[in-house]
Parts: C-alpha cells; sequence; structure tokens
C-alpha cells in the first residue's frame, strides 16, 4: 500500500470474471504523511482510504470482466460501514463482487477484514468510460502486472 | 397510468427524495423533474433491478448527441414507461 500515490492493493490474489469475485491483499504501511495528521500520536488509516481500497478492489473486477477494455471511474458509494480502527501494520484482506452490470455503469459490494474480522463494507457504483488515453492504459496494464493480475486471461 | 409508470414514479420518488405527486407521466426527468446524471445511474440501477431489463442509456445518449432522437422521447416518464414495457416484452419474446 503506497497512500501518498494511492496505491491501495498490494496484491489481487483470485479473481473470478464468471463469478464476478475478486480477492485482495494489502497492508498499511507503518509510516505515511497521512498519519501525520490522521491522528497526531494516533495514526488511523482513514475511513475514505478504506472506501478507495474497496473501489480499486471491485474496480480491478470491472476492468477484467470488460477485457480491459473500458476504465472504472467512482461515482457513488453507499451503507459505508467502518467497523473497527484501522492502524498502521495491519494486514487486510478485501472481497468484493459485481452485483449489477447496467449500460455505461455498474455496481459493486466490497468488505474488507483483518483477521477475519470485518473492518469495513460498502455498495460502490461506478460510471464506465472509455480510457481518455492510450497512455492512461497502460499505466493500468502495468498496475495490474505490480498486482499479480494474469492480464493474458482477460485482455482482449 | 400504467403500472410501469406508477413503478418507475416510486423508484423516482425513493431515489432522488421527490415528492411522488410532482411525478407525472408527462414530467421530463431531466427538464422538469431536475435529476441529473449520476441521479439517474441509480434510477437506472433500480429500474433494471425492478424490471429484470438493461435500460440502453448508452445507446439513447448517443442517438440524442447524433440528433437522431430526441430527449423527450426516452426521459419524459411516460415515454420511459413505453421503453421500459418493450424491453420487458423484447426479454421475454
Amino acid at each position: 500500500m503506497r497512500l501518498e500515490y494511492f496505491q491501495m492493493i498490494d496484491r489481487v490474489v483470485a479473481l473470478d470474471v464468471e463469478a464476478r469475485s475478486v480477492r485482495t491483499l494489502c497492508r498499511v504501511p507503518q509510516a505515511s504523511t497521512i498519519f501525520e495528521g490522521h491522528f497526531p500520536n494516533y495514526p488511523l488509516l482513514p475511513g475514505v482510504l478504506q472506501i478507495e481500497c474497496m473501489a480499486q478492489t471491485v474496480g480491478w473486477l470491472v476492468m477484467a470482466r470488460s477485457g480491459f477494455s473500458v476504465m472504472p471511474f467512482l461515482a457513488a458509494v453507499k451503507d459505508a460501514k467502518f467497523r473497527a480502527a484501522v492502524a498502521p501494520g495491519d494486514e487486510l484482506e478485501f472481497e468484493g463482487c459485481v452485483v449489477h452490470e447496467g449500460s455505461g455503469f455498474s455496481v459493486g459490494e466490497c468488505k474488507g477484514r483483518r483477521a477475519g474480522k470485518a473492518i469495513c463494507e460498502a455498495q460502490i457504483l461506478y460510471r464506465i468510460m472509455q480510457f481518455p488515453n492510450s497512455e492512461f492504459r497502460q499505466a493500468m496494464f502495468e498496475r495490474a502486472e505490480e498486482l499479480k493480475l494474469p492480464l493474458q486471461e482477460f485482455s482482449k | 397510468m400504467s403500472a410501469t409508470f406508477d413503478k418507475v414514479a416510486d423508484i423516482i420518488a425513493e431515489t432522488c427524495d421527490i415528492p411522488r405527486e410532482n411525478i407525472k407521466p408527462e414530467s421530463h426527468a431531466i427538464n422538469d423533474l431536475e435529476i441529473d446524471s449520476l441521479d439517474f445511474l441509480d434510477i437506472a440501477f433500480a429500474i433494471d433491478k425492478t424490471f429484470g431489463i438493461k435500460l440502453p442509456l448508452e445507446q439513447w445518449t448517443q442517438e440524442v448527441n447524433d440528433g437522431k432522437a430526441t430527449t423527450e422521447q426516452y426521459f419524459v416518464l411516460n415515454n420511459l414507461s413505453q421503453q421500459i414495457d418493450k424491453l420487458i416484452a423484447a426479454k421475454g419474446a
């Protein structure tokens, strides 16, 4: 997890296009400028960044289901809950699924856990758009490789 | 008023917090009810789920942008309800 670069996920450990499911892992860094403000001498991973973890987890699944031909952009978050404080060094697991694919949008659900216990959950709505440029798409491919996503299985 | 319109109006009232009595068959979702594109995605999600269809929003938007259709054809609620009925019929055919 590199918070300053919004690289929330360390690894995609499972992604099933047919079953519409995805599982990711990440480790909260010990140090980050974010913890200097949130909070002084009491570092916690902000809830908004847990939302980003969930959005990226399901976002990779949305992309994979399209054959990496489109980009999901976060549009709405519903029923977000944060059940426990998340601290530096915590190992997190996120499990998500796509619950609906509409015309120009997708809806997913995701849950985060630490040591098997729920820490957060939300329903996420994405606008589905074409990649605005080829460089952006290429950057997403490169990031997918870093996450160990088996690109050759999904790319069209 | 059709049963489809009633369901669509209920969805819009709940999704956008618009008084149900203000939602009429002749209401234009954008011009009269001031529903923006993000709220319309929520409405489309609810309509898709309720009727088991997939509203072709991208196709409609393209047709409007290309001048091949007017927004009234798709976003006046009576017309929207008729489009939904067509999609339901096509699904069952």
